[in-house]
C-alpha cells in the first residue's frame, strides 16, 4: 500500500485556498494524492470537500466571482496556471457527479460523446470504444441489446455506471467522483463500489463521500476535511482505527459537533 | 356556404359586388407572411435566448430580457402605426432599394416599391413574435438542469460546445414549442398586418407587392359587407378556413416534432 509513496503524486495542493466571493471555503489545503489508487475525502457537509474536488477540474469556473491562492498541480500542470489548456485538462480529468446526469441521447451517444467531441479516435473506431467502456463500467451485458435506447430510461444505478463509462471513454488518467452513490440504492451502490475497486489499477480516483463505510471499503488513503481545512490524511485503516487528530476521531466515531 | 364550392379556395378574384369570391390570395398571403416572419424570427430569437444567459455580461442580462419581453405587451395597433410611420419609410428608403440592387435577379425582389407590402408585413410580424419565441425558449434553456452543462464541460466541451451539444438538445422540444407558439400568433395576427400589407387580393411573385391575409380580409370587410349576405357568408367561410389552416399548420408542426423525437430515440 505504501509502494506509491515513492512515485510523484498525481494531484498535489500546496497551501491552496479558495474563495466564493468574500467567503473563504478552502484554507491553505496541502494534500498529496497518489497515482493509480483510490483516495477518499470525507467530512461533514459544507466542509469544502466538494469544492476541493471541483477545483481539480475547475468546475468552479461556472460560479462567478471566485479566486484562488496557493498551488494546485495535477500531473505536473498547474491547474490555475495561465498556460493551462482547460479543455485538454478536463479531458484528462474525468468527473462523475452526485446525481447521474446522462444526456437525453441514446446510450451509445452518451458514451461516444467525449471521444467524438475531442476527436480522440477516428469515427469508425467509436463503436469499439463504446463497447470497451461499457464493459469496463460493468454495464455492457445489461445494455448491449439496446444501445440506441434513450439513456434516461435506465435505472439510477445503471445511469451512474453509464456516466462512469462516459467519463472513461474520454481516456482520462484522473477520475473525480463527487458522492457518486448518494442517489443510489444499496445494491446499485455496491456495484459502483466494485467498479471503483476495479478501476483503481488504471486510474487515479478521488472520491468524495459522506459515507464512511464506503470510504473504508474502497479507498487506500483517506483525508478528513473540516471547515475548509484538511485535518488529517493517511492510510484508510489508520484513519479509521487510530486517528491521530481528535477531530477526526470525533467525526468517525459519530461524536461530532 | 356550399354555393362557393372549391373555387373559393382556388380562384383569385375577390369581387363582392360581382359576387365573386376567391380566397387564394389571402390564403397564400397568410402562409407567406407567417413563414417569412418565422424564418426571420427563429434565428434572431434563438440567438438572443442562447446569448443572453450563456455569454452576455452579467449586468445586461436582466434588462435586455425584460425589454424584449415588454415588446410582447405592446398592442398590435401600435405596432401597425409604428410600422407605417417608422418602419415603412426606413425600408423603402434604405432596405428595399438595396435588396433590389443586390438580389433583383430573383423575382421576389423586383417591381415597384410600394410601402405597404408582403415583406413589410412579414417584418412587423417578425418584430411581434420575437419576444414570444425568445422568452419562452429562454425559460426552457434556463430550466435545463445544471448537471447537463457540467457533464458536457467535464468531458472537455468548450462553452459553445456545451450549449450546442448538451443544453440546446436537452431543451429542443421546448424550443420547438416556443416556435409553434410564435407561428400561431403570426397566423392569427390581424391589426398590424392589415395596416402594413397593402390589402390587395392578388398573388404576386414580388415580396414588394401588396397582398392580403385571411385575418386582415375578415377584419377589413366584415363591418361593411358591401355584397350583402353572400359577402358575409364568404367572410365567415374565410374565418373557418383560417381556423382550418391554423389547425393544419400546427398539426404538421407537431407531426414534425413527433418524428424528430421518434427518429432520435428521445423521450
Amino acid at each position: 500500500m505504501t509502494d506509491h509513496a515513492s512515485a510523484p503524486p498525481a494531484i498535489e495542493a500546496r497551501d491552496f485556498s479558495f474563495w466564493y466571493g468574500e467567503r473563504k471555503t478552502l484554507h491553505e489545503v496541502s494534500i498529496q494524492i497518489a497515482p493509480k489508487a483510490v483516495t477518499a475525502i470525507i467530512g461533514p457537509s459544507g466542509c469544502g470537500k466538494s469544492t476541493f474536488l471541483r477545483c481539480v477540474n475547475r468546475m468552479n469556473d461556472l460560479v462567478v466571482d471566485t479566486r484562488t491562492e496557493g498551488e494546485l498541480v495535477v500531473e505536473g500542470r498547474a491547474v490555475y496556471g495561465s498556460g493551462l489548456d482547460l479543455v485538454a485538462h478536463r479531458q484528462r480529468v474525468g468527473m462523475v457527479f452526485q446525481r447521474p446526469n446522462p444526456f437525453p441521447k441514446s446510450i451509445y451517444d452518451n458514451v461516444a460523446y467525449g471521444p467524438a467531441l475531442n476527436a480522440l479516435v477516428p469515427r469508425r473506431a467509436l463503436p469499439e470504444v463504446v463497447e470497451r467502456c461499457l464493459r469496463r463500467a460493468a454495464l455492457w451485458d445489461e445494455v448491449k441489446d439496446r444501445l440506441q435506447a434513450p439513456a434516461t430510461g435506465l435505472s439510477g444505478g445503471q445511469q451512474q455506471r453509464l456516466c462512469i463509462a462516459r467519463a472513461l471513454a474520454n481516456e482520462p488518467s484522473v477520475l473525480l467522483m463527487d458522492e457518486p452513490c448518494s442517489a443510489l440504492d444499496p445494491i446499485a451502490t455496491l456495484k459502483v463500489e466494485e467498479l471503483i475497486f476495479e478501476l483503481k489499477q488504471d486510474y487515479t480516483i478521488v472520491i468524495v463521500t459522506h459515507n464512511m463505510q464506503q470510504a473504508a471499503r474502497v479507498a487506500s488513503r483517506t483525508g478528513f476535511f473540516e471547515a475548509g481545512r484538511l485535518v488529517e490524511m493517511g492510510e484508510t485503516q489508520q484513519i479509521f482505527t487510530a486517528p491521530r487528530n481528535e477531530r477526526t476521531e470525533a467525526y468517525i466515531t459519530g461524536r461530532f459537533g | 356556404m356550399g354555393r362557393f364550392g372549391a373555387s373559393f379556395i382556388t380562384t383569385s378574384t375577390w369581387d363582392p359586388v360581382a359576387g365573386q369570391f376567391g380566397a387564394w390570395p389571402a390564403i397564400v398571403g397568410t402562409l407567406l407572411t407567417s413563414l417569412l416572419a418565422l424564418s426571420m424570427a427563429v434565428p434572431l430569437s434563438l440567438g438572443v435566448a442562447i446569448y443572453l444567459p450563456e455569454f452576455a455580461p452579467g449586468p445586461i442580462r436582466r434588462p435586455v430580457a425584460t425589454v424584449i419581453e415588454l415588446l410582447a405587451a405592446i398592442p398590435s395597433v401600435v405596432y401597425g402605426l409604428w410600422g407605417i410611420f417608422v418602419l415603412i419609410p426606413f425600408l423603402t428608403t434604405w432596405v428595399y432599394p438595396f435588396l433590389e440592387a443586390r438580389l433583383g435577379f430573383l423575382p421576389f425582389f423586383t417591381g415597384p416599391v410600394y410601402g405597404p407590402s408582403v415583406l413589410s408585413a412579414s417584418i412587423i410580424l417578425t418584430v411581434m413574435i420575437v419576444p414570444f419565441i425568445m422568452s419562452v425558449s429562454r425559460e426552457v434553456l434556463l430550466a435545463v438542469p445544471s448537471g447537463q452543462r457540467e457533464a458536457a464541460l467535464a468531458l472537455g466541451a468548450t462553452r459553445w460546445e456545451a450549449v450546442s451539444t448538451a443544453i440546446v438538445p436537452y431543451a429542443k422540444s421546448g424550443i420547438i414549442g416556443a416556435v409553434i407558439l410564435g407561428l400561431g400568433r403570426a397566423l392569427g395576427e390581424t391589426m398590424a398586418v392589415t395596416m402594413l400589407i397593402g390589402n390587395r387580393h392578388e398573388v404576386a411573385a414580388s415580396l414588394f407587392a401588396p397582398g392580403y391575409t385571411m385575418a386582415a380580409v375578415i377584419a377589413n370587410e366584415f363591418a361593411d359587407a358591401a355584397g350583402g349576405p353572400i359577402h358575409e357568408s364568404a367572410l365567415i367561410l374565410m374565418a373557418l378556413l383560417l381556423f382550418g389552416v391554423t389547425v393544419l399548420v400546427n398539426a404538421i408542426a407537431r407531426l414534425m416534432i413527433w418524428r424528430v423525437s421518434l427518429g432520435r430515440g428521445n423521450t
